[in-house]
């Protein structure tokens, strides 16, 4: 049983809390509101996050298009992600929500970028 | 030389440009849009982020995404727009109508238009407006040259980074970095807080164990040919370097994140009141500058930390487009003055008509807990649990509350005192 000092994002009062976890239940001080109870435990039990990056682009008007993980991902799986996108190579055109790799971390990775052929 | 007339001549296809453009050709406006760059979109096409669009769409969007939703709307609307447009002057003409000269891939182009709506976006502050001595060694960069490097041209612009201030974009850019395998040294910031919303230190520093120096400033920046490491110190409660605390970070590149300044080149040409807190114009509720017909929204108005709040102004202002318009050129109004109290360092509007209800937006000068937000004249008291500086309060005055101040020298004060 340790005690975290957690900085509550959710709203501009940024309370520091103390969160101790005591059989299993997130236990949570210093939050002024519920949902500093609600962010303490997502943090300390589940942190997720949107992994987001660019890949390569050959042949658009643009030479990388920006993806993202569908989903936020597990935070222990952000390296993973990124280790699985350093090769990936697209070709123009690309779409907004072309699938950019398939089921990584339990999502897709997809386009948020749209990039035409270049002109020729 | 191409002639054209138009209501309302949108100038900047950024966010607040967009929006204001499909919410002038929703209100039946004869509406043109022009933007300098080869495309629409702005800032967000380059923020590969989410955060874009939670108040706007209700989803959690990244800047491309977020852009690329706006874009397709203004489109399916077909409200016209010209890019590669560059405006070289606004001016006002003796029948009251607005003249800008364009550069156009078409020649020059003098457009007439009843209103006008400006949204130009914001600049960088570079590390020589914030006293940061030193040679010009090649790797120093704008958080946003960084951000243009990496997240568009996919180069990476270093690989040990000190980032100069903790503004929403140089956080940003540190987790960029970091996850691209480059080495963030450190963030450094003047001010003894983050100037960034909490969500991007935690998210973009704690994630990836990055140092944050609070009350710490980069003295200079050394290197021959290349950036070869900064040096840095301590600051005291004024904010001025402690004798004897200095120390070197060696790296290869150094990215300023010292904020933003409102694009306002054209309107001061032109002679508009400017607010030396905001860097924009004064406004009214409507977003109408000093030149009667001539509004502003988004970062040319006021530096705002969501893209929503830029939307949400670019739509304003085509309102005040309509309404500038259909009176057949009445200003619409700025009788009560809006005056900053205690704990406030910005506010927009600058001013208020009294005829219709008022969105405000405001910035702290340094954070406090449990404060009330207040409009004491107009009876408002909005409690908080805490404020921040990078954290835009924003707010609604409803125009039944204005009345006692209506006469000769009327003012409403916005302040945060403490509860």
């Amino acid at each position: 049983m340790s005690a975290v000092e957690l900085v509550c994002a959710v709203c501009p009062a940024s309370c520091t809390m103390r969160v101790v976890v005591r059989g299993g239940v997130v236990e949570v001080t210093g939050n002024r509101c519920p949902r500093g109870v609600e962010y303490a435990r997502q943090e300390i039990e589940a942190p997720t996050r949107y992994v987001i990056s660019v890949v390569r682009v050959v042949g658009g008007d643009l030479p990388t298009v920006s993806v993202k993980t569908r989903r936020p991902v597990p935070k222990d799986c952000i390296w993973l992600v990124m280790e699985k996108l350093k090769d990936v190579v697209l070709t123009a055109p690309v779409n907004i929500g072309d699938v950019v790799l398939r089921d990584v971390c339990g999502t897709d990775v997809v386009a948020t970028r749209r990039v035409a052929r270049a002109a020729t | 030389m191409r002639r054209a007339e138009y209501d309302v001549v949108v100038v900047g296809g950024g966010p607040a440009g967009i929006a204001a453009a499909i919410r002038a050709g929703d209100l039946g406006l004869r509406t043109l849009l022009v933007e300098n760059r080869e495309r629409l979109g702005g800032i967000p096409l380059q923020c590969v982020h989410t955060g874009f669009g939670l108040h706007y769409f209700k989803e959690d969007l990244t800047g491309g995404e977020f852009i690329a939703r706006l874009i397709d709307r203004l489109e399916s609307k077909g409200v016209e727009y010209w890019v590669r447009t560059h405006v070289l002057s606004l001016s006002v003409e003796a029948d009251g109508w607005k003249r800008l000269d364009m550069v156009t891939r078409q020649g020059v182009v003098v457009a007439r238009a009843r209103a006008v709506v400006y949204a130009t976006g914001a600049r960088e502050r570079t590390l020589f407006e914030i006293g940061v001595h030193g040679g010009r060694p090649d790797g120093v960069y704008t958080a946003g040259e960084a951000q243009t490097l990496m997240d568009i041209y996919g180069v990476l612009p270093g690989k040990r980074v000190v980032i100069i201030g903790s503004g929403d974009v140089g956080l940003i850019m540190a987790r960029r970095f970091a996850l691209e395998k480059a080495e963030v040294k450190a963030v450094v910031e003047v001010m003894p807080y983050p100037g960034g919303l909490m969500r991007n230190v935690v998210q973009c520093l704690r994630d990836f164990n990055i140092p944050l120096l609070l009350s710490h400033v980069v003295l200079r920046v050394e290197g021959r040919k290349r950036v070869e490491k900064v040096v840095v110190a301590r600051v005291d409660e004024n904010l001025r370097p402690v004798p004897g605390s200095e120390f070197e970070i060696p790296c290869d590149t150094v990215v300023v994140s010292a904020g933003l300044r409102p694009n306002i080149d054209l309107l001061e040409r032109a002679g508009v009141e400017v607010d030396p807190a905001t860097g924009g114009p004064a406004v009214n509720e409507l977003l109408e500058t000093s030149i009667p017909g001539v509004f502003a929204a988004g970062n040319s108005l006021v530096v705002n930390d969501l893209v929503d709040y830029a939307v949400e102004q670019g739509e304003l202002a085509a309102e005040g487009a309509r309404a500038y318009v259909e009176s057949g050129g009445r200003p619409t109004g700025r009788r009560v003055r809006v005056v900053k109290g205690r704990n406030v360092r910005l506010v927009v509007p600058q001013y208020l008509s009294g005829e219709r209800d008022a969105l405000f937006y405001a910035r702290v000068s340094y954070p406090e807990q449990d404060v009330v937000l207040q409009v004491p004249e107009a009876g408002l008291r909005i409690p908080q649990l805490g404020v921040r500086p990078p954290e835009m309060l924003r707010f609604r005055l409803r125009a039944e509350k204005l009345k006692g101040v209506l006469g000769e020298g009327g003012k409403v004060t916005v302040e945060v005192v403490k509860r």
